[in-house]
């Protein structure tokens, strides 16, 4: 047992000592969390709108006033033709256009359709959808509140949004980040400290060393360990703080199920670090073998019911997804396990099955 | 110049040796490319949604057919029970529940309104406004139609109040709307210019900070220091294939953007690679910048890794900038990146010329300008 305190010791020196790295492991989570908060939303607001008006009258103004008045519209330029459109589309200066028809107006006072074109930049999709209903919206309203009574039939939509009224980003991204980095400590860490001692043939030394197998996993992984639960913690209150986010359902289940997922993760850092044999190597695997697919398979950001098929089934290996729908299930739906147990069954699964190989493959190599 | 030469071909030849290397710079960006393109997407399509029909007459069925044509949705099941509905909702089957209340037909009948719940799981964030715009949209034009059907049956059965047309005299407003750039609303054209942007951020910084961290590491940059070369030359040599690379690179990432997914070429390829070409010295610098400060390959990697995760999440390339807060996005005006993906985006989606970009041009020029001699004058012949 005090074999295995001093090499306890001697990682946490190491730890310590690579201030650099440290640094990283510490401010990365910190800065994401702002990062995340204040910067990855899709929310559309202060949409820059150019209006092309051939003959300006109090109707078209009307529109227009109704347009800036919702706070979501802002006026950034009005051309008597839509000669130089293009050019506001191009640089950006411009998001969307309302163009009239020339004699709106006056059409609009003898009855006659009058028209109006609705041009959005599009090259976002989503942005510009957003952006285009938005302008149909309002449109509508002041069609409907025209002269002459209303008539034809409407289905108004009640729209709510549950588990997320405000529909804000930032209560989503906390489960994914907490995935994220626990994948970076518990298996990117893990995978290039084991991978160290052999680069450096310190390995062999250990090994021959009175400390058993599981001694050098456990002394290895543990103070990463501990540098993992103390940045999840720190995210969470982070988050808390200063997005209150929302965090409805068991903090015990959530550390439980946040222990299983540092198992896979480790088990999987172990079994890497046993098929290379240099740092730079076991880096590049960590990195595009479990980072990238937890940034972007997990639907830690991007939905995965939206992409190809293919996709959606390699998302199904990833460990991360799981974890994700169950820390979302738990902070913003407060469910329990009642509604997370398959998703737990296969994070368990999980950890038996890579455990069980990274034991294997650490024998392998005593041997 | 005949120093930098042999240099220069002396780091050619460890790329192409090193197979690591090699399928760094000529694999990983292509994969990369195709599981990017089709995996970052924000795309709404096929939303599972569960619908809770409680009237079951031609106009609610007519309506689930519209929400299943439109493409955008999927149904699960119709039942007429909300405790299902919310279960569905609670396991995470549906994202989205549609309620048709009881009298929804007879209502629209009668007074020409009726309410429609959309409960949407907003646990997917940004998904649930477009969801919600998308039923909306959908909701209207269902509205019209039914307008004009139902119109006659109100006139005949006498629900009119008096006036026999209340269409006459109100004033009709026909809107039509074009998305400009991306018509046919494929995210994929969106995510091509931007992902070729992070392709040749990371080739040119990852293999700049590497290169330089494995010298020291492995103890040949002591004696590249004694050799007469100059900080300047020695920094040219080390940067210009990378450079060369990181264009090449670029041409090969917007080839297979071309031929797998099809993307628009609508401005010059030329002044993309000018761009390009000028965008590299900056992220080659700032590899450059980064190798000055640390020891070992770890320590490289880990802190490229770090700044590029920074600089790639506040570029607005996976969500626009005009979404950001607004003093991240005054933040965001110090990242070179950001100004890369916006001359992208506007030379390949917009059809941009010279005078369109030229305002991002001009400050990615400065920042070369000020990375580069950041860089050199960093670098030291140190002997410690």
């Amino acid at each position: 047992m005090s074999a295995l305190w001093g090499l306890l010791r001697k990682e946490t020196r190491h730890i310590l000592r690579d201030r650099r790295t440290l640094t990283v492991l510490l401010l990365l989570p910190v800065l994401q969390v702002v990062i995340f908060g204040y910067a990855i939303r899709t929310d559309v607001k202060d949409v820059r709108l150019a209006v092309v008006d051939p003959s300006p009258d109090l109707a078209t103004l009307r529109l227009r006033g109704r347009l800036t008045g919702a706070h979501v519209f802002r006026v950034v330029a009005v051309l008597p033709d839509a000669a130089g459109l293009e050019r506001l589309f191009q640089t950006g200066a411009a998001q969307a256009a309302l163009v009239f028809a020339p004699g709106f107006a006056d059409d609009l006072g003898r009855g006659l359709p009058a028209r109006l074109l609705v041009v959005t930049d599009a090259t976002e999709p989503n942005t510009g959808v957003t952006i285009q209903s938005h302008v149909l919206s309002v449109v509508q309203q002041f069609e409907r509140e025209g002269p002459g009574r209303p008539g034809g039939v409407r289905i108004v939509p009640e729209a709510r949004l549950r588990f997320n009224p405000t529909a804000e980003s930032k209560n989503l991204f906390v489960p994914g980040l907490m995935a994220f980095v626990l994948t970076i400590i518990s298996c990117l860490m893990t995978a290039i400290t084991l991978t160290r001692e052999k680069e450096t043939g310190t390995m062999e030394a250990l090994l021959v060393s009175p400390l058993r197998p599981w001694h050098i996993i456990v002394g290895k992984v543990a103070p990463y360990l501990v540098v993992g639960f103390a940045s999840v913690v720190g995210v969470i209150v982070e988050a808390r703080l200063i997005f209150d986010v929302p965090l409805r359902g068991s903090v015990t289940l959530l550390f439980a199920e946040g222990t299983l997922f540092i198992l896979v993760s480790l088990a999987l850092g172990v079994l890497i670090s046993a098929r290379t044999s240099s740092q730079r190597v076991a880096m590049t695997a960590a990195l595009l073998g479990t980072m990238l697919p937890t940034m972007i398979l997990s639907g830690f950001i991007f939905p995965v019911e939206s992409m190809p098929r293919v996709l959606q089934y390699i998302s199904n290996v990833v460990p991360a997804k799981w974890f994700v729908a169950i820390a979302r299930g738990i902070m913003l739906k407060g469910v329990g396990l009642e509604y997370l147990w398959t998703e737990t069954l296969i994070l368990v699964g999980m950890a038996v099955v890579l455990l069980g190989a990274a034991a294997r493959s650490f024998h392998e190599r005593l041997e | 110049m005949r120093r930098i030469l042999f240099l220069a071909r002396a780091e050619v030849l460890h790329i192409v040796r090193d197979r690591t290397t090699l399928a760094q710079v000529l694999v990983v960006p292509i994969v990369q490319l195709l599981v990017l393109v089709n995996a970052a997407t924000f795309v709404i399509r096929d939303t599972p949604t569960y619908v809770v029909d409680q009237d079951r007459t031609s106009a609610s069925r007519g309506l689930i057919n519209r929400l299943a044509a439109s493409g955008h949705f999927r149904i699960l099941e119709r039942s007429a029970s909300l405790s299902k509905a919310n279960d569905a909702l609670l396991e995470g089957a549906a994202t989205l529940v549609v309620t048709i209340p009881r009298d929804f037909e007879s209502s629209l009948a009668r007074t020409g309104r009726a309410p429609v719940q959309l409960v949407v799981n907003a646990e997917k964030g940004s998904a649930a406004g477009i969801v919600l715009s998308y039923a909306g949209q959908i909701l209207d034009r269902y509205s019209g139609e039914l307008g004009r059907e139902l119109r006659p049956s109100m006139l005949t059965v006498g629900y009119g109040t008096g006036d026999p047309s209340p269409w006459r005299g109100h004033p009709r407003i026909e809107t039509r709307t074009r998305g400009w750039y991306n018509a046919s609303l494929d995210y994929r054209h969106y995510m091509v210019p931007g992902i070729l942007v992070a392709l040749v951020t990371l080739i040119g910084t990852l293999l700049s900070a590497q290169n330089i961290a494995r010298e020291k590491e492995l103890g040949t940059l002591e004696q590249l220091n004694v050799t007469p070369l100059t900080r300047g030359q020695f920094i040219a040599a080390k940067l210009l294939p990378l450079w060369v690379l990181g264009l090449f690179d670029l041409g090969l990432g917007l080839l297979a953007g071309k031929l797998v997914f099809d993307v628009p070429t609508r401005g010059s390829l030329l002044l993309l690679f000018v761009a390009a070409a000028i965008y590299l010295l900056v992220a080659l610098a700032i590899g450059l910048l980064i190798s000055t400060g640390v020891d070992t390959q770890q320590q490289a990697m880990f802190v490229t890794f770090f700044v590029l995760n920074v600089y790639l999440l506040l570029s607005g390339l996976f969500t626009p900038i005009d979404s950001m807060s607004p003093w991240m996005q005054m933040v965001s005006q110090l990242n070179p990146v950001r100004h890369f993906v916006t001359i992208s985006r506007a030379i390949l989606i917009k059809g941009a010329g010279l005078d369109e970009v030229a305002p991002p041009l001009l400050v990615l020029c400065g920042f070369a300008v000020v990375t580069l001699t950041l860089a050199v004058q960093r670098y030291r012949k140190r002997t410690a």
